[in-house]
């Protein structure tokens, strides 16, 4: 197994890329995804990848032209953030039931207005519904291999599905960090090459997005949501020969020191690490207080959730996105959605915190555990708070 | 000259390919001049070819699951963005190609749009193709407005003529801005090959695309498409008014050949521009002023193409 070294968590996602042997990289500059595909620019043009790096003049095109290359039977990657992200939003419904197993990774950051490039989730979730497979990564590791695990899982042909892995802007894209990089031969023994189902082929024409009459549009958005539900299972299998082979484990739904916790938090991301050292400081106290971080968001892995949840009465739920007006964060209603009219089920607190990277410290987590500690013998007035507000 | 061009011999009566890559029983409507032109279009392509549709009345009536009128390999995406994706098949298949993971062999890439799907809301994704020098041609069936959404006007509407959003009335006299030069905008590119075709002259059309297809590198053809229905004229008529469009100096047809202007057909003796707008309901309420101000306008355009063949 190789060694770990010291290496920007983006350029660790675009050697997982390389790795990969990706066969066309449409994209377009935004920060903070930039150093991922400058880096891949530059292995293509060393010789290292030899791929079709195809510079695209917007996020929509490059969202375009990753449908067309897909169809064409290629793998195909490239990656966005924020208002790129939003740009390229109309064709990201597409690939989807299309079955083009398009990996894009996202570097996670703020939606303007006033603009922003620094981090939260606010650029993903107005994209939750895309019908794309996500996860999101705590730290330089998992972003490597994810990457990886993405494409194994989007071109198994049960899937065909596109993928998206979420790393979370600045805080993950350009941070430096002890990555153990896969040998060319360890990743040839994860992932096989790219065999589409159907591909835009002269010796075997198929017609791809056609259009969808009354009688069929139903049909075909109830055959896109069963294959992303099915999905799930292929992502387990995938992780689990991936930690046989490499030794590292991922589930969709990940806990820390949950045993006996009668409070939770609920995180998603790269400020997973923050509140595990701050649920060891409770610990520490002597409070009943544990970690459930989601990995997998779509498909959401409901009877994993829950069972991560055991019998903890409290769960503090922290959402990296304000929807103005709505009941709360999405994370938040998801939650509430899952556990209604469950017997037994926690009591849920919605909470808002760390958006256009204001930093989620060890101190806001303890706020938030007990504040959620209070609302469950006092109920709030409101359904969700905003946490880190400055006072003036 | 272009070393492609070279081998071409030239489509004619005699050579007049039998297949139909598009197949006929689709949906279009009687005596459509857009599906016709499409029909030469991939008469002229053959079967090596992926079509890249944009979202509009080709699509919508060659596509409704689980018809396809299509015996080609086709994609259709959104709107816009034809060209996007016309230049992901040219970049897979160029990278897959080169890594002996599909056979070495060339195929066409055609991306194909309407005037809206081009002229406006595309204009970004075919200038983008175009710029970065992928290897497709982009084919313009130019109706002059939105007619799959119910004959909205667009860039190519021409001057004063009625559409839903365009409506003549007290205050209006219809649309109000002239005809977008979209292929000069193409030109402008420096791409090797652009031209302008009509069905009317069928074996031209078909030329040009063969040629277009030819060309190593972006290739864009602009082709004259009439619309019974959204331009009120009688769908038995389609054919004529192309050659009228032609014949009035309205609809030049040339080539811009590596950067050089060369009229496929000079007209010497126009026809009035009043005899091609007879007949057809979307400029029924113009008054002759008005008229003698369009034919001042065509004139004043045809006079410039000619000045650009000469000049170049």
């Amino acid at each position: 197994m190789a060694k770990r070294v010291g290496v920007e968590v983006s350029i660790a996602v675009a050697d997982a890329v390389k790795l990969a042997n990706a066969d066309v990289i449409p994209a377009y500059p935004i920060t903070p995804q930039t150093h991922i595909v400058e880096h891949l620019s530059d292995l293509v043009a060393n010789g290292e990848l030899d791929a079709e790096f195809v510079p695209v003049e917007s996020e929509h095109a490059a969202m375009s032209c990753c449908c067309g290359s897909s169809a064409a039977g290629a793998r195909t990657f490239t990656s966005s953030s924020s208002q790129g992200l939003s740009l390229m939003s109309e064709i990201l419904y597409h690939p989807g039931p299309m079955r083009l197993p398009i990996v894009m990774v996202v570097a996670n950051r703020a939606l303007a207005a006033p603009i922003s490039i620094w981090n939260d989730h606010q650029d993903i979730m107005v994209q939750r519904d895309i019908g794309w497979i996500q996860t999101f990564a705590e730290n330089g590791q998992e972003a490597f291999d994810l990457t990886l695990h993405a494409f194994r899982v989007a071109e198994d042909r049960r899937v065909s599905l596109p993928m998206i892995v979420n790393i979370d802007g600045f805080t993950l894209s350009h941070v430096i960090e002890p990555i153990e990089i896969l040998s060319q031969e360890e990743v040839d023994r994860f992932l096989p090459s790219f065999k589409p189902r159907v591909r835009l082929d002269v010796k075997k024409p198929v017609s791809m997005g056609p259009v969808g009459v009354p009688e069929v549009y139903t049909e075909a958005k109830m055959a896109h949501n069963e294959v992303l539900k099915a999905s799930k299972k292929v992502v387990v299998q995938a992780w689990k020969e991936f930690a046989d082979l490499f030794g590292r484990e991922y589930h969709p739904v990940e806990t820390y020191r949950v045993d006996d916790a009668e409070a939770l938090l609920v995180t998603m991301g790269s400020i997973s690490e923050t509140a595990m050292t701050a649920v060891d400081a409770m610990r520490d106290k002597g409070e009943k207080v544990g970690l459930v971080r989601i990995r997998l968001w779509r498909p959401f892995p409901g009877p994993e959730f829950r069972k991560a949840v055991g019998k903890a009465q409290v769960l503090a739920v922290i959402d990296r996105c304000l929807p103005p007006g709505a009941v709360c964060g999405p994370v938040g209603e998801e939650l509430r959605s899952l556990f209604y009219k469950v017997p037994g089920a926690p009591k849920i607190f919605s909470f808002v915190a760390g958006l256009g990277g204001r930093d989620v410290t060890v101190e806001r987590f303890n706020e938030i555990v007990s504040k959620a500690r209070a609302y469950a013998k006092k109920r709030p007035t409101e359904n969700y708070e905003v946490i880190g507000v400055r006072e003036q | 000259m272009i070393p492609e061009f070279e081998k071409f011999k030239g489509f004619s009566a005699k050579n007049l390919p039998k297949d139909e890559p598009l197949a006929p029983g689709h949906r279009a409507c009687q005596g459509c001049g857009e599906v016709l032109a499409l029909r030469m279009v991939m008469k002229a392509l053959g079967r090596d070819v992926i079509v890249c549709n944009a979202t509009g009345c080709m699509e919508i009536i060659s596509s409704p699951f689980p018809q396809t009128a299509w015996n080609v390999p086709w994609i259709h995406v959104a709107f816009e963005n034809a060209a996007a994706v016309a230049s992901g098949v040219e970049s897979a298949r160029k990278a897959l190609m080169r890594k002996g993971r599909i056979p070495k062999k060339h195929v066409d890439i055609l991306a194909v749009g309407g005037d809206g799907a081009t002229g406006d809301i595309g204009l970004q994704w075919i200038s983008g193709a175009f710029e970065r020098g992928h290897d497709l041609l982009y084919v313009c069936l130019d109706n002059e407005a939105y007619m799959n959404t119910g004959v909205q006007r667009s860039g190519c509407t021409p001057y004063g003529a009625m559409t839903t959003t365009s409506p003549p009335g007290k205050k209006s006299f219809g649309q109000a801005t002239w005809k977008k030069n979209v292929p000069a905008i193409m030109a402008a590119h420096g791409i090797p090959y652009v031209a302008t075709a009509s069905p009317a002259y069928y074996l031209d059309l078909m030329n040009k695309v063969k040629k277009a297809a030819l060309v190593n590198g972006p290739a864009y053809v602009h082709i004259y498409s009439p619309c019974p229905t959204g331009w009120g004229s009688a769908g038995e008529r389609s054919v004529e008014y192309s050659k009228l469009a032609v014949e009035t100096r309205v609809f030049p047809l040339y080539e811009v050949i590596e950067g050089r202007y060369i009229m496929s057909r000079k007209i010497t003796k126009p026809k009035p521009v009043l005899d091609y707008f007879k007949g057809q309901r979307r400029f029924r309420h113009l008054t002759d002023e008005q008229i003698s101000s369009i034919q001042n306008k065509v004139d004043v355009e045809y006079e410039k193409i000619i000045k650009l063949s000469e000049m170049t």
